[in-house]
């Protein structure tokens, strides 16, 4: 198993450590619902450096990830960030990534840690056409921590005496520090104002201990994926691997916004250009139990007689207190409103269909691409 | 370390058992497995008069993460269960042993307690070995 940078931190911390793909990752410090919490009402700290990072420079840099990625980068300033799927040939989702455009003949592409070989290997093969590209996996030399909640703009300028607060939401800013080249970004996966830090694989314990130690006593704590996963559900934003993978297309999910007709050619393009004109037969949806039960990743929803999919994500909420879900669904049934019922353990429970986000943070700025 | 007290019976799930009478026990999950699921959200218990057999799953508990099933420790009769864990989970993990005990189990066969373990044994089952 591959251990982050951070790995002794952790521990020190008392982490229940869980396998995470081929990661040994943080599950929790505290409870999950109480690190939760703390990320929505004060600030939370994430390692997140099993993330996939890798770095695409040259002429033809901006051509070739219009190519692979669904969303539009040709509209992109520089220093800014876009939130993308990558797919296949037939619309599938390979990998869900953010790309930072430094310059036109500058990126880095953020993905799932689930994808990273599987991603460099097809971003290979796509910049064969495409001379003077470099692709450089930057993952094991490049570190990446997660700074999430409503005092997070307070903390990071308090720690590097800084003003950040020119960051708008989808932007980037890259710094020498103390001799330390760090790029930070205000981006994250909680539904919360926040901040996505990098520099490389030797400094990150270094700041992340600066961090912690100037900061926990004002209530900034370690966050594990636990907690990740819940304030990603509540905000709606989708985990690969359950609410998307590749038989799965862009327009079928709740990031159908994400694919940009009007640009030119880009790999899947055709494919979900006919099922657009067709209409989704299936289609992500939000739910929440009307019952008493909890729904989890795989299990079948129904509607009387009639099976009408399956749960994708599933969790209690700790911020609506509510026990809620995203689930795969015939298109018909995906209005808010409509009921279903979720099948736990061979009884079915009612549950209805709602818009996401589950939870919308009153601290949240800007939007996006 | 883990609260296990003297007075109760416990089974290799985790589950622990008290007597009240000659054939009526009450049933809940120990302070270890509390620690171990960390935020309790969600019981199920079962219903009224179900009939019981010793080692099946006879309830679910749901941390944030997860379902586990909770085994019975005894064959039986279920003649009581515990409402209020349904309507605040986490008192299972507040109070294991007192206001978050599961079931009373009006039970079958009296020698099925041979089989479970007392304090010691159960000790010795949640310290890994050195």
């Amino acid at each position: 198993m591959k251990k982050t940078p951070l790995y002794d931190i952790h521990l020190k911390f008392h982490a229940k450590m869980v396998s995470f793909h081929d990661y040994v990752m943080p599950l929790q410090y505290d409870t999950i619902i109480n690190e939760h919490h703390r990320t929505r009402n004060n600030a939370g700290l994430f390692d997140i450096s099993h993330m996939g990072r890798f770095e695409v420079a040259g002429d033809n840099a901006l051509p070739f990830i219009q190519n692979i990625i669904t969303n539009d980068a040709d509209k992109l300033e520089d220093m800014q960030v876009l939130y993308t799927p990558v797919c296949n040939e037939h619309g599938g989702i390979l990998d869900d990534i953010l790309v930072y455009k430094w310059h036109k003949d500058r990126f880095m592409l953020v993905g799932n840690c689930v994808n990273r070989e599987k991603n460099f290997l097809w971003f290979q093969k796509q910049a064969v056409p495409y001379p003077h590209l470099e692709i450089r996996d930057l993952t094991d030399t490049v570190s990446l921590i997660a700074l999430q909640g409503p005092r997070s703009l307070p903390i990071l300028e308090n720690t590097f005496n800084r003003e950040f607060s020119f960051l708008n939401r989808f932007c980037f800013t890259d710094f020498i520090w103390d001799g330390v080249q760090i790029i930070i970004s205000r981006t994250g996966y909680t539904g919360e104002d926040g901040f996505e830090i990098f520099s490389n694989a030797q400094n990150i314990a270094k700041i992340w201990n600066l961090l912690m130690d100037k900061n926990s006593q004002d209530g900034l704590v370690p966050v594990g994926l636990g907690a990740r996963d819940t304030l990603r559900l509540e905000a709606g934003l989708l985990l690969y691997g359950n609410d998307m993978d590749e038989t799965i297309t862009p327009l079928e999910t709740t990031i159908d916004w994400t694919v940009k007709f009007d640009k030119d050619d880009f790999i899947g393009k055709a494919s979900l250009l006919r099922q657009k004109e067709k209409g989704t037969e299936r289609k992500l949806a939000g739910i929440e139990m009307i019952d008493r039960g909890i729904p989890r990743n795989g299990y079948p929803v129904v509607k009387g007689n009639e099976i009408m999919g399956k749960v994708t994500s599933g969790s209690f909420s700790p911020s609506t207190n509510k026990n809620i879900g995203l689930c795969m669904i015939k298109s018909s049934s995906a209005k808010a409103g409509e009921e279903l019922q979720i099948q736990i353990r061979n009884t079915h429970y009612l549950a209805r269909v709602v818009d996401t986000p589950f939870y919308k943070s009153k601290n949240m700025i800007g939007c996006h691409i | 370390m883990t609260n296990i007290p003297n007075e109760l019976f416990y089974t290799k799930t985790h589950e622990w058992v008290k007597k009240i009478s000659q054939n009526v026990v009450i049933m809940g999950i120990t302070a270890h497995a509390q620690e171990q699921l960390r935020d309790i959200v969600f019981v199920e218990l079962p219903s009224l008069g179900k009939e019981l057999k010793a080692g099946e799953a006879c309830a679910v508990v749901e941390s944030v993460k997860a379902a586990y099933d909770i085994f019975s420790p005894l064959s039986g009769k279920v003649i009581k269960i515990n409402e209020k864990i349904q309507e605040k989970p986490q008192r299972v993990n507040e109070d294991p042993y007192g206001e978050g005990w599961f079931l009373y189990i009006e039970i079958s066969d009296p020698n099925e307690f041979n089989a479970l373990l007392s304090q010691a044994q159960y000790q010795a089952i949640c310290e890994p070995a050195p």
